[in-house]
Protein backbone atom coordinates (compact mmCIF):
# COMPACT_ATOMS: atom_id res chain seq x y z
CA UNK A 1 0.00 0.00 0.00
CA UNK A 2 1.50 3.29 -0.89
CA UNK A 3 1.23 5.50 2.05
CA UNK A 4 0.69 9.65 1.49
CA UNK A 5 3.77 11.76 2.29
CA UNK A 6 2.35 13.12 5.64
CA UNK A 7 1.69 9.41 7.03
CA UNK A 8 5.23 8.64 5.84
CA UNK A 9 7.10 11.58 7.37
CA UNK A 10 4.75 11.27 11.13
CA UNK A 11 5.59 7.84 11.20
CA UNK A 12 9.51 8.04 11.08
CA UNK A 13 8.87 10.31 14.78
CA UNK A 14 6.96 6.96 16.45
CA UNK A 15 8.93 4.18 14.73
CA UNK A 16 12.70 5.04 14.87
CA UNK A 17 13.27 1.32 13.43
CA UNK A 18 11.67 2.23 10.49
CA UNK A 19 7.83 0.89 9.73
CA UNK A 20 8.58 -1.00 6.50
CA UNK A 21 5.27 -3.14 5.39
CA UNK A 22 7.12 -6.75 5.63
CA UNK A 23 7.08 -8.88 8.32
CA UNK A 24 4.69 -8.91 11.35
CA UNK A 25 2.74 -5.48 11.07
CA UNK A 26 -0.16 -3.28 11.04
CA UNK A 27 -1.11 0.37 10.75
CA UNK A 28 -4.43 2.05 11.93
CA UNK A 29 -5.13 4.91 9.77
CA UNK A 30 -8.15 7.15 11.03
CA UNK A 31 -9.35 4.43 12.58
CA UNK A 32 -9.39 1.88 10.19
CA UNK A 33 -7.01 -1.06 9.81
CA UNK A 34 -4.83 -0.16 6.24
CA UNK A 35 -2.73 -2.81 5.71
CA UNK A 36 -1.38 -5.62 7.96
CA UNK A 37 1.05 -8.48 7.69
CA UNK A 38 1.69 -11.89 9.12
CA UNK A 39 4.93 -14.02 9.98
CA UNK A 40 5.22 -17.79 10.19
CA UNK A 41 5.46 -16.96 14.18
CA UNK A 42 3.16 -13.78 14.61
CA UNK A 43 -0.65 -13.67 13.80
CA UNK A 44 -2.28 -10.63 13.87
CA UNK A 45 -6.10 -10.99 13.57
CA UNK A 46 -8.91 -8.60 13.77
CA UNK A 47 -11.09 -8.01 16.30
CA UNK A 48 -14.82 -8.86 16.13
CA UNK A 49 -16.51 -7.63 18.91
CA UNK A 50 -14.38 -4.45 19.29
CA UNK A 51 -12.00 -2.13 16.95
CA UNK A 52 -8.63 -2.73 17.04
CA UNK A 53 -6.59 -6.51 17.04
CA UNK A 54 -5.28 -9.52 18.86
CA UNK A 55 -1.62 -10.76 18.23
CA UNK A 56 -0.66 -14.30 18.58
CA UNK A 57 3.17 -14.36 19.24
CA UNK A 58 4.37 -17.86 18.78
CA UNK A 59 7.20 -19.46 21.31
CA UNK A 60 9.57 -19.64 18.13
CA UNK A 61 9.74 -15.89 18.07
CA UNK A 62 13.50 -14.89 18.36
CA UNK A 63 14.25 -11.42 18.27
CA UNK A 64 11.32 -10.45 15.66
CA UNK A 65 9.59 -6.98 15.70
CA UNK A 66 6.30 -5.88 15.05
CA UNK A 67 5.10 -2.99 13.42
CA UNK A 68 1.71 -1.42 14.69
CA UNK A 69 1.73 2.35 14.71
CA UNK A 70 -1.53 4.53 14.22
CA UNK A 71 -2.08 7.83 12.81
CA UNK A 72 -4.83 9.97 13.05
CA UNK A 73 -4.96 12.96 10.42
CA UNK A 74 -8.58 13.40 10.54
CA UNK A 75 -9.60 16.20 12.75
CA UNK A 76 -13.03 15.78 15.08
CA UNK A 77 -12.23 11.73 15.26
CA UNK A 78 -12.19 9.83 18.34
CA UNK A 79 -10.16 7.09 17.73
CA UNK A 80 -10.40 3.98 20.62
CA UNK A 81 -8.53 0.63 19.41
CA UNK A 82 -8.31 -2.20 21.92
CA UNK A 83 -4.90 -4.23 20.97
CA UNK A 84 -4.69 -7.81 22.97
CA UNK A 85 -1.16 -9.32 22.38
CA UNK A 86 -0.96 -13.26 23.74
CA UNK A 87 3.34 -13.99 24.11
CA UNK A 88 3.95 -17.77 23.95
CA UNK A 89 6.23 -19.20 26.17
CA UNK A 90 9.28 -18.97 25.93
CA UNK A 91 9.24 -15.80 22.92
CA UNK A 92 11.39 -13.45 22.55
CA UNK A 93 9.82 -10.53 20.68
CA UNK A 94 10.40 -6.75 19.88
CA UNK A 95 6.92 -4.50 19.57
CA UNK A 96 6.83 -1.01 18.28
CA UNK A 97 3.41 1.33 18.94
CA UNK A 98 3.43 4.47 19.06
CA UNK A 99 0.70 6.91 17.76
CA UNK A 100 1.04 10.05 15.60
CA UNK A 101 -1.95 12.51 15.09
CA UNK A 102 -1.89 15.16 12.49
CA UNK A 103 -4.24 17.74 13.54
CA UNK A 104 -4.95 20.65 10.79
CA UNK A 105 -8.63 21.52 11.85
CA UNK A 106 -10.03 23.20 14.48
CA UNK A 107 -11.96 19.94 16.53
CA UNK A 108 -10.21 17.85 18.45
CA UNK A 109 -8.40 14.29 17.33
CA UNK A 110 -7.83 11.91 19.60
CA UNK A 111 -6.73 8.35 19.96
CA UNK A 112 -6.95 5.77 23.05
CA UNK A 113 -5.16 2.90 22.66
CA UNK A 114 -6.25 0.43 25.04
CA UNK A 115 -3.52 -2.53 25.49
CA UNK A 116 -3.02 -5.85 27.04
CA UNK A 117 -0.23 -8.12 27.49
CA UNK A 118 -0.25 -11.58 28.59
CA UNK A 119 3.52 -13.20 28.45
CA UNK A 120 4.02 -16.55 29.00
CA UNK A 121 6.69 -17.78 31.42
CA UNK A 122 10.47 -16.92 30.31
CA UNK A 123 9.39 -15.12 26.88
CA UNK A 124 10.95 -11.09 27.01
CA UNK A 125 8.99 -8.60 25.12
CA UNK A 126 10.37 -4.98 24.51
CA UNK A 127 7.83 -2.58 23.72
CA UNK A 128 8.19 0.00 22.28
CA UNK A 129 5.66 3.54 22.22
CA UNK A 130 6.15 6.81 21.03
CA UNK A 131 3.69 9.67 20.68
CA UNK A 132 3.66 12.44 18.74
CA UNK A 133 1.17 15.31 17.53
CA UNK A 134 1.78 18.37 14.99
CA UNK A 135 -0.61 20.14 12.81
CA UNK A 136 -1.45 23.97 11.61
CA UNK A 137 -4.89 24.07 13.21
CA UNK A 138 -6.13 24.41 16.48
CA UNK A 139 -7.99 21.56 17.52
CA UNK A 140 -6.34 19.90 20.17
CA UNK A 141 -4.20 16.48 19.70
CA UNK A 142 -5.33 14.13 22.32
CA UNK A 143 -3.52 10.90 23.27
CA UNK A 144 -5.22 8.42 26.07
CA UNK A 145 -3.07 5.13 26.26
CA UNK A 146 -4.08 2.54 28.85
CA UNK A 147 -1.78 -0.81 29.17
CA UNK A 148 -2.07 -4.03 30.87
CA UNK A 149 0.53 -6.28 31.22
CA UNK A 150 0.28 -9.90 33.13
CA UNK A 151 3.64 -11.41 32.96
CA UNK A 152 4.05 -15.02 33.94
CA UNK A 153 6.78 -16.47 35.51
CA UNK A 154 10.67 -15.71 34.55
CA UNK A 155 9.03 -13.63 32.35
CA UNK A 156 10.83 -9.53 31.00
CA UNK A 157 8.76 -7.07 30.01
CA UNK A 158 10.78 -3.82 28.99
CA UNK A 159 8.41 -0.93 28.43
CA UNK A 160 10.25 2.18 26.59
CA UNK A 161 7.36 4.70 26.28
CA UNK A 162 7.81 8.84 25.10
CA UNK A 163 6.02 11.57 24.29
CA UNK A 164 8.29 13.22 21.96
CA UNK A 165 6.40 16.96 21.25
CA UNK A 166 2.79 18.28 20.31
CA UNK A 167 0.42 16.19 22.39
CA UNK A 168 -1.74 18.77 23.71
CA UNK A 169 -3.14 16.13 26.50
CA UNK A 170 -2.73 12.67 28.20
CA UNK A 171 -3.65 10.66 30.18
CA UNK A 172 -1.38 7.12 30.64
CA UNK A 173 -2.72 4.45 32.75
CA UNK A 174 -0.36 1.90 33.63
CA UNK A 175 -1.02 -1.45 35.29
CA UNK A 176 1.34 -4.46 35.66
CA UNK A 177 1.16 -7.88 37.71
CA UNK A 178 4.63 -9.78 37.79
CA UNK A 179 4.72 -13.44 38.59
CA UNK A 180 7.27 -15.10 40.24
CA UNK A 181 11.28 -13.70 39.27
CA UNK A 182 9.48 -11.49 36.68
CA UNK A 183 11.38 -8.82 35.63
CA UNK A 184 9.66 -5.33 34.47
CA UNK A 185 11.99 -2.44 32.88
CA UNK A 186 10.14 0.82 32.27
CA UNK A 187 11.27 3.99 30.25
CA UNK A 188 9.11 7.19 30.76
CA UNK A 189 10.21 9.93 28.72
CA UNK A 190 7.55 13.04 28.61
CA UNK A 191 8.33 16.42 26.87
CA UNK A 192 5.07 19.05 27.55
CA UNK A 193 5.20 22.36 26.06
CA UNK A 194 2.72 25.39 25.43
CA UNK A 195 -0.58 24.67 27.60
CA UNK A 196 -0.18 20.75 27.12
CA UNK A 197 -1.16 18.71 30.16
CA UNK A 198 0.08 15.36 30.98
CA UNK A 199 -1.33 12.66 33.12
CA UNK A 200 0.69 9.20 34.18
CA UNK A 201 -0.62 6.72 36.64
CA UNK A 202 1.02 3.55 37.07
CA UNK A 203 0.57 0.51 39.23
CA UNK A 204 2.53 -2.27 39.35
CA UNK A 205 1.82 -5.43 41.80
CA UNK A 206 4.76 -7.87 42.33
CA UNK A 207 2.87 -10.86 43.48
CA UNK A 208 5.97 -13.45 42.62
CA UNK A 209 9.37 -14.10 45.00
CA UNK A 210 12.10 -12.57 43.54
CA UNK A 211 10.32 -10.24 40.89
CA UNK A 212 11.84 -7.12 40.34
CA UNK A 213 10.61 -3.78 38.57
CA UNK A 214 13.06 -0.93 38.00
CA UNK A 215 10.98 2.58 36.68
CA UNK A 216 12.87 5.26 35.53
CA UNK A 217 10.33 8.30 34.56
CA UNK A 218 12.45 11.70 32.87
CA UNK A 219 10.98 14.63 32.21
CA UNK A 220 10.55 18.32 31.14
CA UNK A 221 7.93 21.01 31.56
CA UNK A 222 8.16 23.84 29.99
CA UNK A 223 5.52 27.13 29.16
CA UNK A 224 2.40 26.72 31.25
CA UNK A 225 2.49 23.21 30.58
CA UNK A 226 1.66 20.43 33.72
CA UNK A 227 2.64 16.98 34.78
CA UNK A 228 1.64 14.75 37.08
CA UNK A 229 3.05 11.68 37.49
CA UNK A 230 1.84 9.13 40.10
CA UNK A 231 3.41 5.86 40.33
CA UNK A 232 2.69 3.18 42.89
CA UNK A 233 4.57 0.24 43.32
CA UNK A 234 2.84 -2.95 45.94
CA UNK A 235 4.60 -5.86 47.11
CA UNK A 236 3.10 -8.60 48.08
CA UNK A 237 6.03 -11.27 48.13
CA UNK A 238 9.80 -11.21 48.06
CA UNK A 239 10.42 -8.44 46.00
CA UNK A 240 12.81 -5.71 44.44
CA UNK A 241 11.14 -2.03 43.25
CA UNK A 242 12.75 0.86 42.35
CA UNK A 243 10.85 4.07 40.79
CA UNK A 244 12.76 7.09 40.27
CA UNK A 245 11.63 10.44 38.78
CA UNK A 246 13.15 13.29 37.61
CA UNK A 247 11.88 16.49 35.98
CA UNK A 248 12.92 19.74 34.54
CA UNK A 249 10.87 22.35 35.01
CA UNK A 250 11.39 25.29 32.88
CA UNK A 251 9.39 29.13 32.97
CA UNK A 252 6.25 28.52 34.30
CA UNK A 253 4.96 24.66 34.63
CA UNK A 254 4.05 22.65 37.18
CA UNK A 255 4.81 18.98 37.84
CA UNK A 256 3.75 16.98 40.24
CA UNK A 257 5.26 13.68 41.63
CA UNK A 258 3.28 11.78 44.33
CA UNK A 259 5.27 8.43 44.95
CA UNK A 260 3.39 5.82 46.61
CA UNK A 261 4.81 2.73 47.68
CA UNK A 262 3.31 0.03 49.56
CA UNK A 263 4.76 -3.43 51.29
CA UNK A 264 2.03 -6.49 51.47
CA UNK A 265 5.54 -8.72 52.69
CA UNK A 266 8.35 -8.67 55.25
CA UNK A 267 10.82 -9.00 52.28
CA UNK A 268 9.71 -6.62 50.16
CA UNK A 269 12.17 -3.80 49.20
CA UNK A 270 11.00 -0.68 47.24
CA UNK A 271 12.44 2.58 46.62
CA UNK A 272 11.12 5.20 45.42
CA UNK A 273 13.19 8.42 44.37
CA UNK A 274 11.80 11.68 43.04
CA UNK A 275 13.19 15.38 41.77
CA UNK A 276 12.03 18.00 40.20
CA UNK A 277 14.49 21.64 39.78
CA UNK A 278 15.47 23.48 37.19
CA UNK A 279 18.11 23.72 34.57
CA UNK A 280 21.20 23.43 37.02
CA UNK A 281 23.03 26.43 36.11
CA UNK A 282 26.51 24.99 37.26
CA UNK A 283 25.52 23.24 33.84
CA UNK A 284 24.65 25.36 31.50
CA UNK A 285 27.87 27.27 31.97
CA UNK A 286 29.72 24.19 31.69
CA UNK A 287 28.39 23.50 28.42
CA UNK A 288 28.93 27.01 27.71
CA UNK A 289 32.74 26.86 27.97
CA UNK A 290 32.65 24.44 25.33
CA UNK A 291 31.59 27.65 23.07
CA UNK A 292 28.05 26.45 23.44
CA UNK A 293 25.43 29.05 23.40
CA UNK A 294 23.08 29.35 26.37
CA UNK A 295 20.09 28.11 24.27
CA UNK A 296 22.34 25.34 22.33
CA UNK A 297 23.50 24.19 25.88
CA UNK A 298 19.59 24.03 27.27
CA UNK A 299 18.65 22.08 24.15
CA UNK A 300 21.66 19.47 24.85
CA UNK A 301 20.52 19.28 28.58
CA UNK A 302 16.94 18.21 27.58
CA UNK A 303 17.87 16.41 24.43
CA UNK A 304 20.11 14.19 26.28
CA UNK A 305 18.46 14.08 29.81
CA UNK A 306 15.14 12.78 27.58
CA UNK A 307 17.59 10.16 25.00
CA UNK B 1 49.02 35.95 25.52
CA UNK B 2 46.54 36.61 28.11
CA UNK B 3 46.47 40.01 29.26
CA UNK B 4 44.80 40.64 33.32
CA UNK B 5 45.05 44.41 34.37
CA UNK B 6 43.44 46.22 37.69
CA UNK B 7 40.92 43.34 37.69
CA UNK B 8 39.00 43.85 40.72
CA UNK B 9 35.81 41.68 42.30
CA UNK B 10 33.14 42.34 44.75
CA UNK B 11 30.01 40.32 45.57
CA UNK B 12 27.49 40.97 48.26
CA UNK B 13 27.00 38.80 50.54
CA UNK B 14 24.69 38.88 53.76
CA UNK B 15 23.67 42.58 52.39
CA UNK B 16 27.24 43.17 52.76
CA UNK B 17 29.56 44.53 49.78
CA UNK B 18 32.57 42.76 49.94
CA UNK B 19 35.36 42.60 48.03
CA UNK B 20 36.88 39.69 46.73
CA UNK B 21 39.61 40.33 44.13
CA UNK B 22 41.18 43.68 44.23
CA UNK B 23 43.65 45.02 41.47
CA UNK B 24 44.92 41.94 39.66
CA UNK B 25 47.32 42.05 37.18
CA UNK B 26 49.47 40.07 35.26
CA UNK B 27 50.19 37.73 32.10
CA UNK B 28 50.10 34.18 30.61
CA UNK B 29 53.10 34.56 27.48
CA UNK B 30 52.14 32.10 24.97
CA UNK B 31 53.14 28.81 25.83
CA UNK B 32 53.99 29.58 29.34
CA UNK B 33 52.32 27.65 32.74
CA UNK B 34 51.76 30.10 35.02
CA UNK B 35 50.76 28.06 38.10
CA UNK B 36 48.24 30.29 40.51
CA UNK B 37 48.85 29.56 44.15
CA UNK B 38 47.61 30.51 47.95
CA UNK B 39 45.71 29.93 50.66
CA UNK B 40 41.93 28.59 50.63
CA UNK B 41 39.53 31.92 49.60
CA UNK B 42 42.09 34.38 48.67
CA UNK B 43 40.28 34.31 44.97
CA UNK B 44 42.38 32.32 42.75
CA UNK B 45 39.29 30.72 41.88
CA UNK B 46 37.10 34.04 41.49
CA UNK B 47 40.63 34.81 39.07
CA UNK B 48 40.10 32.18 36.71
CA UNK B 49 36.31 32.89 36.92
CA UNK B 50 36.82 36.47 35.24
CA UNK B 51 38.95 35.05 33.15
CA UNK B 52 36.39 32.61 31.71
CA UNK B 53 33.40 35.44 32.03
CA UNK B 54 31.67 32.80 34.59
CA UNK B 55 31.80 36.36 36.63
CA UNK B 56 31.71 39.87 35.99
CA UNK B 57 34.59 42.05 37.02
CA UNK B 58 33.70 45.15 38.58
CA UNK B 59 36.66 47.23 37.52
CA UNK B 60 39.43 45.91 35.12
CA UNK B 61 40.04 44.90 31.28
CA UNK B 62 41.31 41.70 29.93
CA UNK B 63 42.86 40.65 26.56
CA UNK B 64 43.85 37.39 24.93
CA UNK B 65 45.94 38.03 21.89
CA UNK B 66 45.77 41.88 21.77
CA UNK B 67 41.84 41.10 21.62
CA UNK B 68 39.58 42.70 24.46
CA UNK B 69 37.37 39.28 25.88
CA UNK B 70 36.58 41.62 28.73
CA UNK B 71 32.95 42.26 27.59
CA UNK B 72 32.76 38.29 26.08
CA UNK B 73 29.82 36.35 27.19
CA UNK B 74 31.85 32.37 28.11
CA UNK B 75 30.81 31.20 25.22
CA UNK B 76 32.60 33.57 23.29
CA UNK B 77 35.76 33.20 24.91
CA UNK B 78 35.61 29.62 24.22
CA UNK B 79 35.67 30.02 20.53
CA UNK B 80 38.39 33.15 21.41
CA UNK B 81 40.44 29.84 22.67
CA UNK B 82 40.25 29.48 26.40
CA UNK B 83 39.30 26.00 28.28
CA UNK B 84 38.29 25.59 31.51
CA UNK B 85 38.47 22.67 33.94
CA UNK B 86 36.37 23.37 37.05
CA UNK B 87 37.19 22.53 40.54
CA UNK B 88 33.66 21.14 41.03
CA UNK B 89 32.62 20.07 37.47
CA UNK B 90 28.59 19.05 37.39
CA UNK B 91 26.96 16.16 36.66
CA UNK B 92 24.54 15.66 34.06
CA UNK B 93 21.87 12.92 33.80
CA UNK B 94 21.55 11.43 30.27
CA UNK B 95 24.67 12.62 28.65
CA UNK B 96 27.16 10.10 28.30
CA UNK B 97 31.14 10.77 28.61
CA UNK B 98 31.78 9.92 24.95
CA UNK B 99 28.55 12.91 24.11
CA UNK B 100 30.63 15.08 26.77
CA UNK B 101 34.41 14.63 25.33
CA UNK B 102 32.51 15.40 21.62
CA UNK B 103 30.79 18.17 22.65
CA UNK B 104 34.23 19.56 23.94
CA UNK B 105 35.81 19.11 20.96
CA UNK B 106 33.33 20.77 19.17
CA UNK B 107 33.08 17.59 17.02
CA UNK B 108 31.97 13.83 17.27
CA UNK B 109 34.54 12.19 18.40
CA UNK B 110 35.35 8.62 17.84
CA UNK B 111 35.26 6.06 19.61
CA UNK B 112 39.26 5.67 19.56
CA UNK B 113 39.64 9.19 20.11
CA UNK B 114 37.49 9.18 23.48
CA UNK B 115 39.02 6.53 24.90
CA UNK B 116 42.58 8.00 24.29
CA UNK B 117 41.51 11.05 26.08
CA UNK B 118 40.43 9.01 28.69
CA UNK B 119 43.48 7.38 28.87
CA UNK B 120 45.19 10.37 29.65
CA UNK B 121 43.41 11.09 32.59
CA UNK B 122 43.88 7.41 34.07
CA UNK B 123 40.30 5.99 33.21
CA UNK B 124 39.92 2.70 30.63
CA UNK B 125 37.50 4.57 27.80
CA UNK B 126 35.45 1.27 27.32
CA UNK B 127 34.43 1.66 30.36
CA UNK B 128 33.87 4.81 30.89
CA UNK B 129 33.04 6.65 27.18
CA UNK B 130 29.10 4.95 27.85
CA UNK B 131 28.63 6.02 31.08
CA UNK B 132 26.67 8.76 32.07
CA UNK B 133 28.00 11.60 33.89
CA UNK B 134 26.34 11.46 36.67
CA UNK B 135 26.32 10.49 40.16
CA UNK B 136 27.23 6.85 39.23
CA UNK B 137 30.44 8.19 38.98
CA UNK B 138 32.82 9.05 42.17
CA UNK B 139 34.03 12.87 42.53
CA UNK B 140 37.86 11.33 41.28
CA UNK B 141 36.33 10.01 38.46
CA UNK B 142 34.06 13.34 37.54
CA UNK B 143 37.47 15.66 38.09
CA UNK B 144 39.58 13.38 35.65
CA UNK B 145 36.59 13.47 33.15
CA UNK B 146 36.40 16.75 33.21
CA UNK B 147 40.04 17.71 32.71
CA UNK B 148 39.78 15.33 29.62
CA UNK B 149 37.23 17.90 28.35
CA UNK B 150 39.77 20.09 28.05
CA UNK B 151 42.90 17.96 26.52
CA UNK B 152 40.06 17.24 23.84
CA UNK B 153 40.09 20.65 21.96
CA UNK B 154 43.57 22.72 21.34
CA UNK B 155 43.41 25.93 22.88
CA UNK B 156 45.13 29.48 23.16
CA UNK B 157 44.47 29.12 27.14
CA UNK B 158 43.93 26.38 29.43
CA UNK B 159 42.53 27.29 32.35
CA UNK B 160 42.74 23.97 35.62
CA UNK B 161 41.53 25.05 38.52
CA UNK B 162 42.42 22.48 41.80
CA UNK B 163 42.92 19.66 38.82
CA UNK B 164 44.73 17.53 41.93
CA UNK B 165 41.77 17.97 44.18
CA UNK B 166 40.12 14.74 44.74
CA UNK B 167 42.57 12.16 42.65
CA UNK B 168 44.22 9.44 43.54
CA UNK B 169 48.18 9.05 43.49
CA UNK B 170 48.39 7.21 40.69
CA UNK B 171 46.03 9.18 38.03
CA UNK B 172 47.67 12.18 39.54
CA UNK B 173 51.04 10.70 38.62
CA UNK B 174 49.16 10.54 34.83
CA UNK B 175 47.88 13.67 35.08
CA UNK B 176 51.23 15.05 35.69
CA UNK B 177 52.86 13.48 32.69
CA UNK B 178 49.83 15.20 30.83
CA UNK B 179 50.36 18.55 31.95
CA UNK B 180 54.50 18.40 31.36
CA UNK B 181 53.35 17.22 27.70
CA UNK B 182 51.42 19.92 27.15
CA UNK B 183 53.90 22.43 28.83
CA UNK B 184 57.12 20.38 26.73
CA UNK B 185 55.15 21.54 23.13
CA UNK B 186 53.73 24.73 24.55
CA UNK B 187 51.26 24.50 22.19
CA UNK B 188 49.36 26.63 24.78
CA UNK B 189 49.41 28.81 27.25
CA UNK B 190 48.74 27.55 31.06
CA UNK B 191 46.84 28.75 34.00
CA UNK B 192 47.12 26.63 36.87
CA UNK B 193 45.54 26.86 40.06
CA UNK B 194 46.97 24.42 42.37
CA UNK B 195 48.49 23.49 45.85
CA UNK B 196 50.57 20.88 44.72
CA UNK B 197 54.29 20.71 44.80
CA UNK B 198 54.67 18.71 41.56
CA UNK B 199 52.40 21.22 39.63
CA UNK B 200 54.05 24.17 41.02
CA UNK B 201 57.62 23.00 40.49
CA UNK B 202 56.05 22.70 36.57
CA UNK B 203 55.38 26.35 36.38
CA UNK B 204 57.63 29.06 34.07
CA UNK B 205 56.13 31.49 36.43
CA UNK B 206 54.23 31.48 39.93
CA UNK B 207 51.84 34.13 41.55
CA UNK B 208 50.97 33.90 44.76
CA UNK B 209 46.96 34.85 45.39
CA UNK B 210 46.38 36.31 48.96
CA UNK B 211 43.28 37.75 50.82
CA UNK B 212 42.05 39.12 46.91
CA UNK B 213 45.48 40.47 45.54
CA UNK B 214 48.14 39.37 43.89
CA UNK B 215 51.30 39.17 46.65
CA UNK B 216 54.19 37.88 45.22
CA UNK B 217 54.89 36.71 41.12
CA UNK B 218 57.99 35.27 39.57
CA UNK B 219 59.92 32.99 37.90
CA UNK B 220 60.03 29.34 39.79
CA UNK B 221 63.54 29.57 40.57
CA UNK B 222 63.10 32.64 42.40
CA UNK B 223 59.77 32.36 44.07
CA UNK B 224 60.14 28.25 45.12
CA UNK B 225 62.59 29.17 47.64
CA UNK B 226 60.39 30.94 50.12
CA UNK B 227 57.16 28.92 49.33
CA UNK B 228 59.54 25.74 50.12
CA UNK B 229 59.84 27.37 53.60
CA UNK B 230 56.66 28.97 54.44
CA UNK B 231 57.40 31.82 54.96
CA UNK B 232 54.95 33.76 57.18
CA UNK B 233 54.18 36.52 53.86
CA UNK B 234 53.93 34.06 51.56
CA UNK B 235 52.23 31.00 52.90
CA UNK B 236 50.58 28.78 49.87
CA UNK B 237 49.12 25.65 51.83
CA UNK B 238 51.56 23.81 49.23
CA UNK B 239 50.98 20.10 49.03
CA UNK B 240 53.83 18.49 49.18
CA UNK B 241 54.63 15.49 46.76
CA UNK B 242 52.48 12.54 47.10
CA UNK B 243 49.99 14.68 48.69
CA UNK B 244 47.05 15.01 45.89
CA UNK B 245 43.88 15.01 48.42
CA UNK B 246 42.00 18.16 50.00
CA UNK B 247 44.47 18.43 52.67
CA UNK B 248 45.60 21.85 52.84
CA UNK B 249 48.60 22.50 55.08
CA UNK B 250 47.65 26.08 56.37
CA UNK B 251 46.01 27.92 58.73
CA UNK B 252 46.44 31.34 58.19
CA UNK B 253 43.05 32.15 56.84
Amino acid sequence: MKLDAVTSRILKFIDERGFRQKGAFNLRYNGQAVCHGDTENIRIVKKKDNPGIDVYISGGTKGEEIHIPVVVAASGMTDVVYNDFYVEDGADVIIVAGCAIHNDGCNEARHDGIHSFHVGKNAAVRYEEKHYGEGEGTGEKILNPATKIYMGENSVFTLDTAQIKGVDSTVRETYVEAGKNARLYVTEKLMTHGEQSAISNMEVQLNGDDSSAQIVSRSVARGRSSQVFHPKAVGNALCHAHIQCDSIIMDQARVSSIPEINANYLDAQIIHEAAIGRINSAQLIKLRTFGLTESEAEAVIIEDFLK
Amino acid sequence: MLKVEHLSYEAEENGIRRRILSDVSFTVEDGEMLVVTGPNGGGKSTAANLIMGIETPSQGRIWLDGREITDMSIDERAIEGIGFAFQQPPRFKGLTVSRLLSLAAGRELAGKECCSLLKAVGLCGKEYKDREVDNTLSGGEMKRIEIATVFAKKHKLSIFDEPEAGIDLWSFSMLIKQFEKMHREKKESILLISHQERIIRMADRIMVIKDGAVQKIGKKEEMLPSLMIGDAGSCTCMQHRGGAGNETGCSDE
